[in-house]
């Protein structure tokens, strides 16, 4: 029993850096000569450039240079492209909105950059800024869903500002099923456009080297390898191999920092223009205005069912806000992280989903932490709570009913998944437990006694993680396959590095990748090193998102760890004088079967590379690597219970209990996933009681600050309940399924069908602010 | 402008712009980078450090405004192998992931026990409401103040 390995809380090797300040990220670190860039950016919704005025600040002590999107179109810079093809229902191509990295003829978000200044310093750089004249021709925004129906088209390319119209599942089967029903439940809402705020902002800081043409750009990348990838072959900002790209420690992400934004694509151009490293980092106000925000749709959803409760159809209508420009997964997210997941955890046997993506002079919405599961699962969630209401079923009872049954995997849905193993009864009865939902009717008369109307909500969700296999994903419009790559390098005192393209930015991939490795090779812990988001030190990669790491980049490391074990053997056996199929590796030791010759991991490291007498075919060395491709997604599912107690008479929403139960499958360190349930839950809870991301009618953002958009703080959350059940993936060599995301997809649900729950009514919107609230309780 | 100031125990003599905030000194001229910023609005405490020590947002104050006091950082609180008990709990008690807030945190939860009386978590989590964390949803932050609390308790009374 290795205590350090697989399903053992080990403590995270991380954190002493973090804990001391030592820890590294992109805005700690300064090259020498290093100038800062600070971004000219819009302040209109939608505009015209007509001239950019530099000469004032050119005059400054300490401007270095002023510069324009013309300046980097000249050097044919090219536009940050949308990475996955998403095509209409008629079967036509996504109309795609140009996006020069800085602005050139025209903005279309407040916030977008159309220059730079570079300085010697950063005062300098802003004194610059503020010296620019530019002059706009302001022109008419369309800052919402619906003004972008009638209003103004924002793109020459995309007519009532439509970027496509896309479909799933089969439509007459679906008016079928609704034809037959005994009822229909109906529900309209939005979901409302969330902005991430990682707590560290997005940085870069990048150098160029004019002797050998080598650039290097630290940046806050969730993906460096794709950064790379995305600004060499499509951006052509030099060849691929002359730009390094590292991602030391990053400050959060939730998505955020997966995109190819304007502000680092224009910071490594300017530190070849002028010839010195160049420094932007941006402030929480730039945050806000132009990191990818989430969510933001409108939806109608209908659900049908029989006498009986038994689902039989569900139709979904959805309107997706795009922003102003598809950002660089922004089309994959309202549709194929979206329309697949409405089966949800159920047998409905019928179900068509339409969604209409709209632009609008709003930051890009692209994937914030569930991207795309969390509405599906919310349209799912809600409808089902409020067709057991309108039936009077216990919501309970009715998910029960139609639950997939753990007989029926694989299970394929009407929406293009095969869902590989589940058991949503065991997490569900698990949350019921948990919840004490028996003594619930009690605890609201009580709440009752004392004025406060208590609520209890429920959300099952299911999520499709571990992005993703490369076939399907490519067959269904993605730019680049999702496999992972992992490298077991044993160095010749027997100690190892494992480089992973994933990337760690809070999940704790140092330990949790480490804990894989010693459980398979026998290496203690403290002697393995994790390596990542460095693209000069290890293999092509794919990155952190969708709940990924573990399933494919550990699926990865283990795939690696496996043939370390095999050449081991092939080395032993030579030394041992065996065949290598009558060697054993246990616990670190190669024997010989039956019989007392064995030498430990370390022996087998020191002579890989100290190779006496090696047959020819025996290599030296002991290193190796995989390209792990998921043959499917995994299926992290579960079930959510809230507890809210609302008081009347101001409209306070208390969330008394939250508990979540969830099925990742094999869990490798159990200290970990809980943080990562809490924080999902912290952030779905900000999402349905306090976070918005609101633009006025003239497109600007009047949630622009930390004063002004609400993220949950401690004394708004309470502790969490959490607990797993386990059924493990059946395709990936660990059994993982993922756990990153799960709080978030859940939990928003269950928060909003608590509250409602609580008052009595049918909806109300997200977020279910303290005034919403009082509204609703007062009825007004 | 000159400013004196004493960071972690070391006598500092600084030549420092008017307007210098003491977080940008720290982190620029100190290369203490530690302390974090997080925001512009005061709102987020990743640049939490103590002066005379008090927890203090370093945007908050100018560089100047530290002249004579004693500051100190993360840096100045403990060391592997050495850590404070605050630290070691954030550790034990999984109290952070990505890191960027809690040298802030850390140092807001040492000075909230330092000042308070008994703590349970509705009174921690109302001293860290000037902190933001958006990893952790505060959950685990709250179990490792409370176990560093009881450790502090204890190593203060023996």
């Amino acid at each position: 029993m290795n205590d350090m390995g697989i399903g053992q809380s080990v403590k995270r090797s991380e954190d002493i850096r973090f804990i001391t300040g030592a820890g590294r990220y992109t805005d700690d670190i300064n090259l020498p000569g290093q100038t800062f860039a600070v971004m000219l950016r819009s302040p209109y919704a939608r505009a015209r450039i007509l001239s950019v005025d530099a000469s004032a600040a050119l005059a400054l002590p300490g401007v270095v240079g002023v510069f324009t999107g013309k300046d980097l179109a000249a050097d044919k810079i090219g536009d940050l492209p949308c990475g996955w093809l998403v095509k209409s229902k008629d079967g036509s191509d996504m109309i795609v909105a140009s996006r020069p990295p800085i602005a050139v003829e025209l903005v279309n978000f407040v916030g977008e950059p159309y220059g730079l200044v570079i300085g010697e310093t950063l005062a300098a750089a802003q004194a610059g800024a503020e010296a620019v004249a530019a002059d706009f021709e302001e022109l008419p925004p369309a800052a919402s869903l619906a003004a972008a129906t009638e209003g103004p088209q924002i793109h020459a390319n995309a007519p009532k500002n439509i970027a496509f119209t896309w479909e799933l599942g089969d439509a007459a089967a679906t008016d079928a099923a609704f034809a037959g029903a005994a009822h229909v439940t109906t529900l309209t809402f939005a979901n409302n456009r969330l902005i991430p705020n990682a707590m560290e902002p997005r940085a870069a800081v990048a150098s160029y080297d004019p002797s050998t043409q080598d650039f290097v750009l630290y940046t806050t990348s969730q993906n460096p390898h794709l950064e790379r990838l995305v600004l060499t072959a499509f951006v052509g900002l030099a060849p691929e191999h002359k730009l390094r790209v590292i991602s030391p420690d990053v400050g959060g992400g939730f998505g955020s920092k997966i995109f190819i934004y304007p502000e680092e694509t224009a910071a490594a151009w300017a530190a070849r223009r002028i010839g010195r490293p160049v420094k932007w980092t941006a402030d929480r106000s730039e945050a806000f205005l132009s990191d990818a925000h989430g969510r933001d749709h409108l939806t109608t959803t209908e659900l049908a069912l029989d006498a009986n409760g038994v689902f039989l159809g569900l139709r979904v209508r959805t309107r997706a806000n795009l922003g102003a420009y598809m950002s660089t997964f922004g089309s994959s997210v309202p549709t194929f992280l979206y329309g697949t997941l409405l089966a949800g955890q159920y047998r409905t046997p019928a179900i068509h989903v339409e969604v209409e993506a709209v632009y609008t002079n709003t930051a890009p919405v692209d994937a914030y932490r569930g991207a795309g599961r969390p509405e599906a699962t919310y349209v799912v969630e809600r409808i089902v709570e409020t067709a057991a209401r309108e039936l009077k079923i216990d919501p309970a009872e009715l998910r029960r009913r139609n639950f997939i049954r753990p007989d029926q995997f694989p299970y394929a849905t009407p929406v293009a998944l095969v869902y590989d193993t589940g058991d949503y009864e065991a997490s569900l009865a698990r949350a019921l437990e948990l919840a004490d939902y028996k003594g619930f009717s009690a605890r609201r008369a009580a709440a009752e006694a004392r004025g406060k109307r208590r609520g209890i909500g429920f959300s099952c969700y299911i999520e499709a993680c571990g992005l993703a296999p490369s076939q399907l994903a490519i067959q269904l419009g993605a730019g680049v396959g999702l496999y992972e790559s992992g490298e077991v390098r044993v160095n010749p005192t027997g100690s190892v590095t494992v480089f992973t393209g994933s990337h760690s930015h809070g999940q704790g991939h140092e330990t949790t990748l480490a804990q894989i490795v010693s459980e398979k090779l026998g290496v203690p812990f403290e002697q393995i090193e994790v390596v990542h988001g460095d693209t000069g030190r290890m293999e092509f990669g794919l990155g952190t998102y969708g709940s990924r790491s573990a399933a494919v980049g550990g699926s990865a490391v283990v795939r690696a760890a496996d043939k370390i074990v095999v050449k081991g053997k092939r080395i032993a056996a030579h030394m041992l004088e065996a065949k290598p199929e009558d060697v054993d590796f246990d616990e670190g030791i190669f024997a010989v079967r039956d019989t007392n010759k064995k030498l430990s991991f370390g022996e087998v490291a020191f002579a890989a590379y100290v190779p006496a007498n090696f047959p020819e075919d025996l290599e030296p060395g002991l290193s190796e690597k995989c390209f792990y491709d998921p043959k499917n997604f995994t299926y992290p599912a579960g079930s959510h219970i809230a507890e809210v107690e609302i008081d009347p008479e101001t409209g306070v929403v208390e969330v008394v209990s939250f508990v979540a139960v969830d099925d990742f499958g094999t869990v490798i360190n159990p200290m970990i996933v809980a943080g990562q349930v809490h924080v999902g839950i912290a952030q779905g809870i900000g999402q349905a009681l306090l976070e918005h991301g609101i633009y006025d009618e003239s497109g600007q953002l009047i949630t622009g600050s930390l004063m002004d958009y609400c993220l949950p703080r401690a004394d708004d959350l309470p502790s969490f309940t959490v607990d797993t059940t386990v059924t493990p993936c059946t395709h990936n060599p660990l059994g993982v399924k993922g756990c990153g995301e799960a709080g978030a997809i859940g939990s928003p649900a269950a928060i909003i069908n608590a509250v409602t729950d609580a008052l009595g009514v049918a909806d109300i919107a997200m977020p279910a602010t303290s005034e919403r609230v009082w509204r609703a309780a007062n009825g007004l | 402008m000159k400013v004196s100031m004493v960071v972690n125990d070391v006598p500092r003599e600084l030549d420092v712009a008017a307007n210098a905030l003491l977080v940008d000194v720290i982190r620029g001229q100190l290369r203490l980078t530690g302390a974090h910023v997080g925001c512009d609005t005061s709102q987020c405490g990743a640049c939490t450090v103590h002066v005379n020590g008090r927890a203090v947002k370093s945007c908050t104050m100018l560089a100047a405004q530290a002249e004579g006091a004693t500051v100190t950082t993360i840096e100045g609180i403990g060391a592997a192998g050495n850590l404070h008990p605050m630290q070691a709990a954030f550790q034990d008690e999984h109290g952070l992931q990505c890191g960027f807030c809690t040298p802030g945190m850390i140092m807001s939860a040492i000075d909230l026990v330092k000042r308070s009386g008994p703590l349970d978590e509705k009174t921690v989590r109302e001293g860290l409401e000037g902190n933001l964390c958006r990893c952790t949803g505060y959950h685990n932050i709250v179990r490792a103040v409370l176990g560093a609390a009881a450790q502090m308790g204890a190593e203060a009374r023996s």
